[in-house]
């Protein structure tokens, strides 16, 4: 689950990382009043999750309350690469003398966690990595140990900050730290940190990602899960207990385990087609669930044919067919299904969908998955 | 020969007396494992139709001479159940557990590499692995596999994913291509044993001829692989990634299944295993032929 940044912000100050003065606003009189309170000059921030929001006018400074509400108005539903813009972060705006970048991530390759500091922060730190590499000091640390302020000031020193923003630096780090394991972060970003010229280091940016199987000991990111982006079908998806995930194809896919899922979009491409989802079914395939699954692909209009590939491990082919026959009554579909039935019991479950009654233009079987990729695809672009 | 297993593993079962744990675990035996013992804490002393339980892994193992466990547990019981089994000395820890924190994971793998040097922990969140007729421990079905036969080659299976473990088995099998060992190492971004520590056991192996490998999007395994590869393994291999068509920034699924900052691309994994003379496969039916194709030329 990927924060938004005034997300991010709150979580940030759980760990006592100092953020500036500010909060949200959802229309114009409240970015005002969010302003005065704040303190001019301010910088008025569109809240999506997308990068380049800056560039396309979404980040504003404003030094009263005229240029608030006449930024505030211009932001506030603006289209910003596909995501609308509905709440605003508005914050003091602090002086900037110098701005650094700071992460903590997990090192996948490394198996360690990896701190990114570097001098040179407020722009993308990919693109640091790729012109000046030398900027970014990695420092890879022992998840049963963590890290010491010694290191992180160390740290500090080797990335070249400002000799006067080391000591406030380093402490941030080790609460960077603190919010990265303690609060279950895939990513803990802070891009800029900044030094003021009075000599204060703050966390400008709040970039945060939680990861989502920690979820069941951290009931303070409840509300936060409300305002993840969905689009209306991963809605639906979700409350049905789904994994989807809405594409732009033609062809509709269920199948079981997030592998053959991912492959069935692979085979479908491969023949020509294009996938409009992704959606894993999981373990046990029974009547629910594919009547939930089969629901939630026929609210979207593009789809032309469905695509069911299940193979049968634990799942039994028998089980699946019953599901599907089942499912079929209770679900009015637009679009014909194939399905190939694969793996244990196989036959029974071929023979079960064969005897059923349902006619070859609503569900045709084919006996492997690249036959079946090529009659949903054959359909998908009559 | 086998990897990691062989028909004299003796396997305990946290778990044991939970929904999954007993069902699987029955499986297991029923296949022909040596399952020899459950654990959970509390229920020591009674049995899972003549398994006896145990309260500790410690206490299992001083009885029974368990050398493997398999952890069907919950996601907030199963970091604390690995330290256990490794703490009580158990060599070989397969752990299906779904939904551990990233954070636990990156921990216990770290501990066990400085603590327990000489537990291979297989998992969390993966299928576990099947020597066909000789062991099974774990999800799958035993009926997909099949085993070695005289005369013929044989050949390694290593997969991060569940149902397309399967669906290599399965291929294999049709085309009457026995398996010595197939081992899931399930899609989690901190997998205990990753695919290098399987290929250079499968490399080891005298009994394994060749070996087939299914990727898929995200991390840097399959590259890491291919360094490998290059290097060490001598044995002909053919390959198959998924998530050609996935789109950046999204989850395919497995937690460790994604696509970020232009990294742990199929094409990138593709182009990586190919340099290192894999055979490489459109779709999982395509690598299983191409398998066939290599064990006919042996």
């Amino acid at each position: 689950m990927d924060l938004f940044e005034y997300q991010g912000r709150e979580y940030f100050a759980r760990f006592e990382l100092p953020v500036p003065a500010g909060n949200v606003a959802d229309n114009v009189d409240d970015a005002v009043r969010v302003a005065e309170a704040a303190g001019y000059p301010v910088v008025i921030k569109a809240q999506v999750q997308v990068g380049g929001r800056g560039k396309a006018g979404g980040v504003k400074l404003a030094d009263n309350a005229e240029e608030a509400r006449l930024h505030a108005g211009n932001i506030l539903g603006m289209d910003i690469k596909g995501h609308v813009v509905h709440r605003l972060l508005i914050a003091h705006a602090a002086d900037i003398a110098e701005e650094y970048y700071a992460s903590f991530t997990l090192d996948r390759a490394a198996k360690k966690h990896l701190l990114m500091l570097s001098a040179q922060g407020g722009v993308e730190i990919e693109e640091v990595a790729e012109k000046d590499p030398d900027a970014i000091v990695k420092l890879h640390i022992d998840p049963t140990v963590g890290i010491t302020l010694a290191e992180a000031r160390k740290a500090c020193v080797d990335a070249k900050l400002n000799p006067k923003a080391v000591d406030q630096a380093a402490v941030i780090l080790l609460q960077l730290y603190r919010c990265f394991t303690e609060g279950d972060c895939d990513l803990a970003e802070i891009n800029p940190l900044v030094l003021t010229p009075d000599g204060t280091v703050l966390a400008l940016d709040a970039k945060v990602g939680l990861d989502d199987n920690a979820l069941f000991r951290h009931p303070e990111w409840a509300p936060w899960t409300e305002t993840v982006l969905r689009d209306s079908r991963e809605t639906l998806a979700h409350e049905k207990g789904l994994q989807y995930i809405g594409l732009d194809g033609t062809v509709g896919i269920i199948a079981n385990g997030a592998g053959l899922a991912m492959s069935t979009l692979d085979v479908v491409n491969q023949v020509g087609g294009s996938a409009a989802n992704f959606l894993d079914i999981g373990g046990g395939a029974n009547a629910d669930v594919m009547a939930g699954a089969l629901e939630v692909i026929n609210t979207d209009p593009k789809v032309k044919s469905i695509f069911i590939n299940i193979f049968g491990g634990i799942t039994r082919g028998e089980e699946v067919a019953k599901g599907i026959v089942e499912a079929l009554k209770r679900v009015n579909l637009t679009a014909p299904i194939v399905i190939r039935l694969d793996g244990t019991n196989a036959e029974e479950g071929r023979a079960i969908l064969a005897s059923s009654g349902i006619p070859e233009s609503t569900l045709m079987s084919r006996p492997t998955m690249l036959e079946a990729a090529i009659a949903a695809v054959a359909i998908a672009n009559k | 020969m086998a990897i990691f297993v062989n028909e004299n593993t003796k396997v305990l079962v946290q778990g044991l007396t939970g929904g999954q744990g007993k069902y699987h675990g029955l499986r297991n035996r029923a296949y022909g494992t040596k399952v020899v013992a459950g654990v959970t804490p509390g229920k020591g002393g009674t049995d899972v139709e003549g398994i006896p339980v145990y309260n500790s892994v410690a206490e299992a193992v001083a009885a029974t001479g368990a050398n493997a466990s398999f952890i069907s547990v919950p996601p907030k019981a199963a970091s604390a159940a690995i330290l256990e089994a490794a703490a009580a000395g158990v060599g070989f820890v397969v752990c299906i557990t779904e939904g551990i924190p990233a954070q636990d994971e990156a921990r216990v793998f770290n501990q066990l590499q400085r603590d327990f040097p000489s537990t291979r922990l297989l998992g969390p969140n993966c299928p576990g692995i099947i020597s066909p007729g000789r062991c099974n421990i774990g999800i799958t079905a035993g009926e997909i596999a099949l085993a070695p036969m005289a005369g013929k080659p044989a050949v390694g299976i290593v997969s991060r994913s569940g149902t397309l473990t399967y669906q290599a088995l399965y291929e294999l099998k049709q085309l009457g291509v026995g398996v010595t060992t197939c081992v899931g190492i399930g899609g989690d971004p901190v997998p205990g044993t990753n695919f290098v520590d399987c290929l250079s056991e499968f490399e080891k192996d005298p009994e394994t001829k060749a070996i087939i490998m299914i990727g898929e999007i995200g991390g840097t395994g399959e590259e890491e692989a291919a360094e490998f590869i290059k290097a060490h393994v001598t044995k002909p291999m053919s390959a198959y990634i998924a998530g050609v068509t996935a789109p950046a920034g999204k989850k395919m699924g497995h937690a460790g299944a994604i696509v970020s900052g232009g990294k742990g691309t199929a094409q990138g994994k593709m182009d990586a295993l190919a340099t290192a003379g894999v055979k490489i496969g459109l779709n999982p039916t395509e690598a299983g032929a191409l398998m066939a194709e290599i064990v006919k030329g042996l």
